[in-house]
């Protein structure tokens, strides 16, 4: 099951922080179809929030058609919400290592490397769109 | 749906000077209140009233259903034991919930043998806490229920409480010097200052309906907002405002955070966010 964890820094209004870590573990796949959310009280019994701001990111999770409530049950990742598989991200992660490790050798720090990601990333996406 | 507590036209007096004037607010079942204001702004006046502890002198308080009251000073009698606390309390209520309070107490590792003098500030509160929610009251009214305790006494403080909203209907208003403290906790808020009532609504609509602006000292105020607060220094202008947006680009808007929305109307005592009121400032 998800843990949730707040940054209360981060000037991210709180339900969003919990929507995020929600879409996120989804993505890498600790989350799956099927698997049950905390219950509001959990959440809040856990973090000291306000349960309608957890009920607020659950509603949003549900408009969003990642989750679903079932009455008197819970909530829970619907069926057919499926990131990449694990083995998928396993391969991708690997071939993202050796990239970092390459381009690490090539002299770029951190900084140069997230810039250069951004900027792929935003150019695929462009051409997805044309 | 009918409001957990509503005030109409509360006033409250002692001796010849009024604690309380005027003070008309309705929050909505299931809400939990943050009661704000300085000092002597009239707040567990308010507290008082509501639970029925004094008798208004004008207007009426309504709560519905029970309410459970835990005042600031927590009173526990110290040479009791936290059992024995627990048995008067069920001989004192008609309405009391003894499992669901050993409960509480088990899964906060509170040992019932210990007398109350010998708990730490925050097993004080969380006792007190669970002698008002054994109760099992519609509206849980706290009297700076995190006042002297440290932050993490504080943040399991506010755990139970949350959790015990999560579970069921209740409804709490309390009371609170520290604003980041509640920020988290609560969705609605009651500003009172020297006995009047300033603010009283949603915390998101609040937040939602007001901006800080900052500008050039020499820009006139905004056309088309209401001016909450303002504040002047040297070269910069500062304003909290009602409503927006503002065109003039002279002006840089901005969310307000909970603490500047507080902070806003307490230094403009004549401004008000009320519902029901259409013209609002100073």
């Amino acid at each position: 099951m998800i843990e949730f964890h707040l940054d209360r820094g981060s000037g991210v209004a709180t339900y969003l922080q919990l929507v995020h870590q929600v879409r996120q573990a989804l993505r890498l796949g600790e989350l799956r179809p099927g698997d049950q959310l905390p219950t509001a009280r959990e959440v809040v019994e856990r973090l000291a929030i306000n349960p309608n701001t957890v009920l607020k990111a659950y509603r949003e999770l549900e408009h969003e058609g990642l989750v679903e409530g079932r009455p008197g049950m819970g909530t829970f990742v619907r069926q057919g919400v499926a990131g990449p598989t694990l083995a998928d991200h396993t391969r991708l992660r690997r071939g993202l290592e050796a990239w970092v490790r390459e381009a690490r050798a090539a002299g770029l720090d951190q900084e140069d490397l997230r810039a250069l990601f951004s900027v792929v990333l935003a150019d695929a996406s462009k051409e997805g769109a044309a | 749906m009918r409001p957990a507590l509503e005030a109409t036209g509360l006033g409250v007096r002692y001796r010849r000077s009024w604690a309380l004037r005027d003070c008309s607010l309705a929050v909505p079942a299931g809400r939990v209140a943050a009661l704000v204001g300085p000092n002597g702004a009239g707040k567990t006046t308010l507290m008082h009233a509501a639970v029925g502890l004094l008798r208004p002198a004008r207007g009426s308080v309504r709560v519905a259903g029970e309410a459970a009251f835990v005042a600031q000073d927590k009173p526990l009698y110290d040479g009791f034991t936290v059992a024995e606390t627990l048995a008067f309390g069920r001989r004192m209520n008609t309405r009391w919930d003894g499992d669901a309070a050993a409960d509480r107490l088990a899964r906060l590792g509170i040992p019932l043998d210990r007398k109350a003098g010998g708990l730490s500030g925050g097993q004080r509160a969380q006792v007190a806490i669970t002698l008002a929610l054994a109760r099992r009251p519609d509206l849980l009214v706290l009297d700076e229920p995190l006042a002297n305790l440290d932050p993490l006494a504080r943040h399991d403080v506010m755990r139970a409480i949350m959790a015990e909203v999560a579970e069921r209907e209740l409804t709490v208003l309390l009371s609170s010097h520290v604003v980041s403290d509640l920020e988290e906790t609560c969705d609605w808020l009651v500003v009172l200052n020297d006995g009047r009532l300033q603010v009283s609504g949603d915390i998101e609509d609040l937040l939602a309906g007001h901006l800080v602006l900052t500008g050039p000292a020499d820009t006139p105020s905004p056309a088309g907002v209401s001016v909450v607060g303002e504040s002047r220094t040297g070269r910069q202008a500062g304003l909290l405002v009602r409503g927006g947006p503002v065109p003039d680009p002279r002006w840089r808007a901005r969310r307000a955070s909970l603490e500047e929305l507080v902070m806003g109307y307490l230094r403009s005592p004549a401004s008000a966010a009320l519902p029901g009121l259409a013209g609002v400032g100073a």
